[in-house]
């Protein structure tokens, strides 16, 4: 089990236990967690699951691979040092994340 | 009264029941789909699950928790067969199954079926079509065989694409036909088709154009009836090209026999308004069964059917609202993507009446874009490898801005820097 604390951009934040190897983006959408939109389906189409990431959850993830770096260019709320699309973290048995969601996704 | 009946288990419909309960409708709601499996996506299952990279749980759309954390209920499995209805709206389905579901009101995603080829041997063994996740499970591993080296595919659309992809990096020995003169014909311009052409011949897939299939030949019929194995597929001039398996991606039908049967107007799909509205006023329907008014407003003003996620979802989104009675119009910018061997296809617009082009980067690099103009304003784009670009038009066209095409064609300045606010208003 792994546990994903969305908190969105009101400040709403929602818990979820998902299940290892499924993205962020995944277990928010399956969930019906709001502020993720993940259109492509996790492709690396849509920019649509950018999120922002904790430190802690940052040093565990890590940075965006080349695509994913290009693809932080067009996203609708602009980029920070932390961002990272929630689709290409997947999630590990045992581990807690922690991202919050930009004010839009499209 | 009883709530709401949704037609159809798949993007669109489920869709319509969140946004239901996102604006607050607490009536119960039922969705109907005539697949045995849960709400998933299509698109992987021509690109990553034929490459044998996905479970069944990696691309369903939601938990079965979600579904009933929402009280929507979801019936698997069954097919609705006659609708009856009541001067109010309200009404009964009746499925095959033999259930009898009453409604208040009625929301139909019957989304579209696989377009079948009208020639003989269709019906051998290893001859696939590839629509739905039963069609993928089956062209999954049969795809991965040993046995199976020669591989064609029937045409040379996204789907065609996607799969013939798939089975050369498997190592297998592909050929695409195609009846028209190009690739991916219905959805970008000649230059990006021209491009598809050479990249796919360049990875070792035989693209054969402007080929005419008289039938699918395979080993005789057993006594008992029984179709053989497909051996190849037989070209008008009498050439077979040999097949151990052959996939037919030759496009998709709305399904509009529900439309029909509740008298609703259907014209290449079931007619609705901006409001996702039917001709009754009150059915809804969403996604690839519809034809509806071009939701882009830099589009041309025919209606259109669009086969994408991106519109199921927002067609439903207002289809929702507006079973809700609420004011709810749609207006997109549409996107598309494709996946073929490791090149990224996004295409953002409708490039439908365009006069100019302008081709950003390098089709030689496998990295470029093509933009798309009527009467010198952007509408439309086709990017290649190009990811960021693709955003950064798509967030234009949606916020009514341009590119001026001499600023597009240089690679020296970033593509971000060159978006203006287009000087004339949108013309719809």
């Amino acid at each position: 089990m792994s546990t994903v604390v969305y908190t969105a951009h009101d400040g709403v934040v929602t818990s979820i236990d998902g299940r290892p190897g499924d993205s962020i983006m995944e277990t928010a959408v399956r969930n019906g967690v709001r502020g993720i939109v993940g259109e492509c389906g996790g492709s690396l189409s849509c920019a649509t699951c950018h999120v922002f990431v904790a430190s802690e959850t940052f040093e565990l993830v890590g940075g965006p691979g080349d695509l994913e770096d290009e693809m932080l260019d067009g996203t609708a709320v602009d980029r920070q040092h932390n961002s990272r699309l929630s689709c290409q973290i997947k999630l590990q048995d045992g581990c807690e994340y922690h991202v919050t969601m930009p004010s839009e996704q499209v | 009264m009883q709530g709401t009946l949704i037609v159809g288990a798949c993007q669109a419909g489920v869709q319509i029941a969140a946004t239901m309960r996102d604006l607050g409708d607490c009536d119960p709601i039922v969705i109907v789909g005539e697949e045995s499996h849960r709400p998933y996506q299509r698109p992987p299952l021509s690109k990553g699950w034929l490459k044998g990279e996905l479970e069944p749980d990696d691309v369903v759309l939601r938990t079965r928790q979600w579904f009933d954390e929402r009280g929507i209920t979801l019936v698997s499995g069954d097919r609705v067969v006659t609708i009856g209805r009541e001067p109010d709206g309200s009404g009964v389905a009746q499925t095959l199954g033999g259930r009898s579901i009453p409604f208040a009101r009625l929301a139909l995603a019957t989304g579209a079926s696989v377009r079948r080829l009208p020639l003989p041997g269709t019906d051998y063994r290893g001859v696939h079509y590839l629509r739905d996740a039963d069609d993928a499970i089956a062209l999954g591993p049969a795809l991965a065989e040993e046995r199976v080296q020669r591989v064609v595919v029937i045409g040379g659309g996204f789907i065609g694409l996607e799969a013939a992809s798939a089975a050369r990096q498997l190592g297998k020995d592909v050929t695409v036909v195609e009846g028209t003169d190009r690739l991916i014909g219905r959805a970008v311009s000649e230059q990006t088709s021209a491009f598809y052409l050479d990249a796919h011949r360049r990875r070792g897939t035989r693209v054969v154009l402007g080929a005419r299939i008289t039938g699918i030949v395979g080993e005789d019929a057993s006594a008992a009836g029984r179709r053989g194995s497909v051996e190849g597929v037989e070209l008008a001039d009498g050439t077979v090209l040999p097949a151990d398996l052959v996939v037919i991606g030759v496009g998709v039908v709305p399904r509009v026999e529900l439309a029909v049967q509740l008298g609703l107007e259907v014209n290449g799909g079931i007619v609705v308004d901006e409001r996702c509205l039917a001709s009754d006023g009150r059915t809804v329907a969403a996604g690839d069964c519809t034809i509806m008014p071009n939701p882009y407003p830099l589009g041309r003003g025919e209606p259109v059917r669009i086969e994408s996620v991106n519109n199921a979802l927002e067609q439903a989104k207002v289809a929702a609202a507006t079973l809700l009675g609420q004011e709810a119009s749609y207006a997109t910018v549409p996107w598309f993507w494709s996946d073929q061997a490791d090149l990224k296809l996004q295409i953002a617009g409708l490039s439908t009446g365009f006069d100019d082009v302008v081709v950003r980067g390098s089709a030689e690099a496998e990295k470029f874009t093509v933009l798309y103009y009527r009467e010198g304003r952007l509408i439309a784009a086709d990017c290649v490898n190009q990811p960021a670009e693709f955003l950064q038009i798509k967030q234009a066209l949606a916020k009514g801005r341009t590119i001026p095409p001499e600023a597009a064609a240089d690679t020296s300045v970033p593509l971000k820097q060159s978006i203006v606010d287009a000087a004339v208003p949108v013309a719809t």
